[in-house]
């Protein structure tokens, strides 16, 4: 594995190693000292184009805990505002020496685009409305924390899987690992076309509410509740939205899952984000494991100049 | 000069012959022609030079991509000795001196087209009357689709009168908007925002239902769904002055190749499906799309060296048309001379060039078993989805008025 741009590059067997390295990672997060040499001396940059709280903290903080050292270049306040394109602030990043760069842009295909021009490990941290292999990653290492495996899971991922780099990514991840995935949208929502996906589609969250073990919200943005693709967020929390009510119809085993950052009282109602189906805190700590998994798996063994 | 041994193409058939030209004119088209310098053909089609109705010669306004002298060349190149320039320029070809300012006969032929539309804002019509007077025949706002049918119509009834064309690109602005590629199961999967065939099938739909309430002659650009060619198919049965192009791309690729999120597949409209790509091949084998179009839009390599959507749409063709063309289609030479030089001729009013004594020499020399590689380009813009690829069949030699402008090596 030279980068990790899609998880549709990572086979199940990939997948599940990945997983039982980050299993690891959990441990030397827990320890009292959560921190490991094996990246002494390497620099990872972190090159975000887009707003990010959890994912650009928490690759800095895998780097970190490896004992990397980190670079970080964000657009606000940089050269970008003076009209640098993509590929000259690629190379000057690259021209400060780290060995590996995690790439998030707006558009998809970023990432492979700084791989080809730098000729670095390239992680892809979210391109366009695409992929973001590390979520899908640590959304099922969560799956499988919590069940302790994620074939035969039921999972509804549900809301804006059009324009969602998540759900294309975690969908294509639990279904690698033999879960069962419906998404959940209006229409307006979801892609024109899902041949080769492995998913099924269903036109409301209460046609198979009772039959899940997850239920993955993602988040809407409230910018589209102005009849664009929804006629109001109210008639979306209607038919899509997991009110109390709805997760009270929730078999008792079953866990409710988001990306972050939520909408509370839209796609979650704010007392089911903050009950006890939730494992949304538990993905954010999943998350450095998983990354620190990626980081090891791209560098270590790797010698450094 | 005499072109000697070549297959040269003719109404009656092809006809194995010699072919001399001297002061601009062909001059004697026979057997054992003697003296002189000579052109080595055998195995070569000798016919008319080729029509490009649709190329971006980017001047005025945007000389780092192309310039006027450049495209000619690139034309030249490519078996082309008449290229119509769109009028997306900055300024805009909307008046008769930008018109007169573009236009070219030495060598290449560049025949003007003009704006629809006022600085191709899409808000009132352009100077129609001083456009035509400079010997403006071809209307379009290509790039963009005239989008309001009460200006369309206004503009087709008063080009109606003229004589002239509304030559459009079909794109409904609603349903394409934020779209980067053809909306299929590729889109789905990139995450990336499509067209939707449909965007293109509206427009043409409604502006036929305009076309037989005008009368006015009007041409479909680059047809790139299987839906509109039935569109135009049942157009053309019912009468209506309706003629179409299709781009090389379209022949060749589909929106498979996005897959690599490449910019040089980035095009309006966009690479579709297999099932429309084999529309369109039998739609120009049998016709009903008249004619080859480039769509020659050339960008510089910073400008598509930048992420799929970040990326401005357009791809050059010019060189690589007949070799594409040839490859994907195998026409016969007759029908292959009609569809990128008799019909977009015809279709500029003009009668189709023939090689035969006494015609101005306007020819060209096509090689139809050479292969090559396209590596370098006479275009100042290299943003080719042909660049590495080898092409089957080759332009050998472009005459354009009179005089020779391009020669290439023989190639095998």
């Amino acid at each position: 594995m030279k980068h990790l741009l899609s998880i549709d590059d990572v086979d199940a067997d990939e997948i599940r190693s990945l997983l039982d390295l980050a299993e690891g990672f959990v441990e030397v997060l827990g320890r009292d000292v959560p921190k490991v040499p094996t990246l002494r001396g390497r620099t990872i940059a972190l090159l975000f184009y887009e707003n990010s709280t959890r994912t650009r903290l928490s690759f800095d903080r895998a780097a970190k805990a490896l004992s990397a050292d980190v670079l970080t270049f964000t657009t606000g306040g940089s050269s970008v505002s003076k009209g640098e394109s993509l590929k000259d602030t690629a190379l000057t990043l690259q021209a400060m020496g780290p060995d590996l760069m995690v790439v998030r842009h707006g558009a998809a295909g970023a990432p492979w685009r700084v791989a080809e021009w730098t000729g670095l490990p390239v992680v892809n941290a979210g391109d366009g409305a695409h992929q973001h292999p590390t979520q899908a990653l640590l959304d099922v290492l969560t799956v499988r924390r919590h069940f302790g495996n994620v074939a035969g899971i039921r999972a509804a991922i549900v809301g804006d899987i059009r324009h969602s780099r998540v759900a294309r990514s975690t969908a294509g991840a639990l279904v690698a690992l033999g879960a069962s995935v419906t998404l959940v949208a209006p229409r307006t929502l979801l892609p024109v076309d899902l041949s080769g996906w492995g998913v099924s589609t269903a036109d409301s969250l209460d046609e198979v509410l009772e039959d899940l073990d997850v239920v993955y919200l993602l988040r809407i943005q409230q910018e589209r509740g102005g009849g664009d693709v929804f006629p109001s967020i109210a008639e979306y929390v209607g038919r899509f939205g997991l009110t109390r009510a709805r997760a009270a119809r929730l078999r008792p085993d079953a866990v409710v899952m988001h990306p972050g950052p939520m909408n509370r009282g839209v796609e979650i109602d704010p007392a089911v984000a903050d009950g006890s189906r939730a494992l949304v805190t538990q993905q954010v700590a999943n998350g450095i494991a998983v990354r620190m998994a990626v980081l090891f798996r791209l560098l270590a063994g790797r010698v450094a100049p | 000069m005499i072109i000697s041994g070549g297959s040269v193409v003719t109404e009656g058939g092809v006809v194995e012959t010699d072919v001399r030209i001297e002061g601009g004119r062909i001059v004697e088209v026979g057997v054992a022609l003697e003296g002189g310098e000579r052109f080595e053909a055998a195995g070569c089609w000798v016919g008319p030079g080729f029509v490009d109705l649709h190329a971006h010669l980017r001047e005025p306004g945007q000389e780092w991509k192309e310039d006027i002298r450049s495209g000619q060349e690139a034309a030249a190149a490519g078996g082309f000795t008449t290229v119509v320039a769109m009028p997306n320029t900055d300024p805009p070809i909307d008046s008769g001196h930008v018109a007169d300012h573009v236009r070219r006969s030495d060598g290449v032929e560049v025949v003007p087209a003009g704006c629809l539309t006022l600085r191709r804002e899409g808000g009132r019509l352009a100077h129609l009357d001083d456009l035509w007077e400079s010997g403006v025949r071809v209307f379009t706002d290509d790039g963009d689709t005239v989008a309001d049918a009460g200006l369309l119509r206004r503009a087709m009834e008063y080009l109606a009168q003229l004589g002239g064309m509304v030559a459009q690109h079909a794109e409904d602005p609603g349903l394409a908007r934020g779209g980067h590629m053809h909306e299929g199961a590729v889109s789905s999967r990139l995450g990336i925002t499509g067209l939707p065939a449909v965007a293109e099938e509206v427009i043409v739909a409604r502006d036929l239902r305009l076309v037989e309430f005008t009368g006015c002659r009007y041409h479909v650009q680059h047809v790139s769904t299987a839906g509109t060619v039935e569109l135009v198919r049942q157009a053309k049965g019912a009468g209506l002055p309706v003629s179409a192009e299709v781009a090389p791309h379209h022949l060749v690729f589909d929106h498979r190749s996005v897959e690599s999120m490449d910019p040089v597949f980035k095009m309006y409209p966009p690479l579709r499906t297999p099932e429309d790509v084999a529309a369109l091949r039998a739609a120009l084998a049998e016709g009903i799309i008249d004619c080859v179009a480039t769509d020659h839009a050339p960008h510089s390599a910073h400008e598509k060296d930048v992420p799929f959507e970040d990326a401005p749409r357009g791809v050059i063709g010019l060189e690589t048309a007949a070799s594409a063309v040839h490859a994907a289609l195998d026409l016969p030479p007759q029908d292959f001379f009609d569809r990128m030089a008799d019909a977009p001729r015809r279709l500029l009013g003009r009668d189709p060039h023939r090689v035969v004594a006494g015609a101005p020499a306007d020819v060209v020399v096509f090689d139809p078993v050479a292969v090559w590689t396209a590596t370098t380009f006479r275009s100042r813009s290299e943003n080719s989805p042909w660049k590495g690829m080898e092409m089957r069949g080759a332009v050998r030699l472009t005459i354009a008025g009179g005089a020779v402008v391009f020669e290439g090596e023989q190639r095998d």
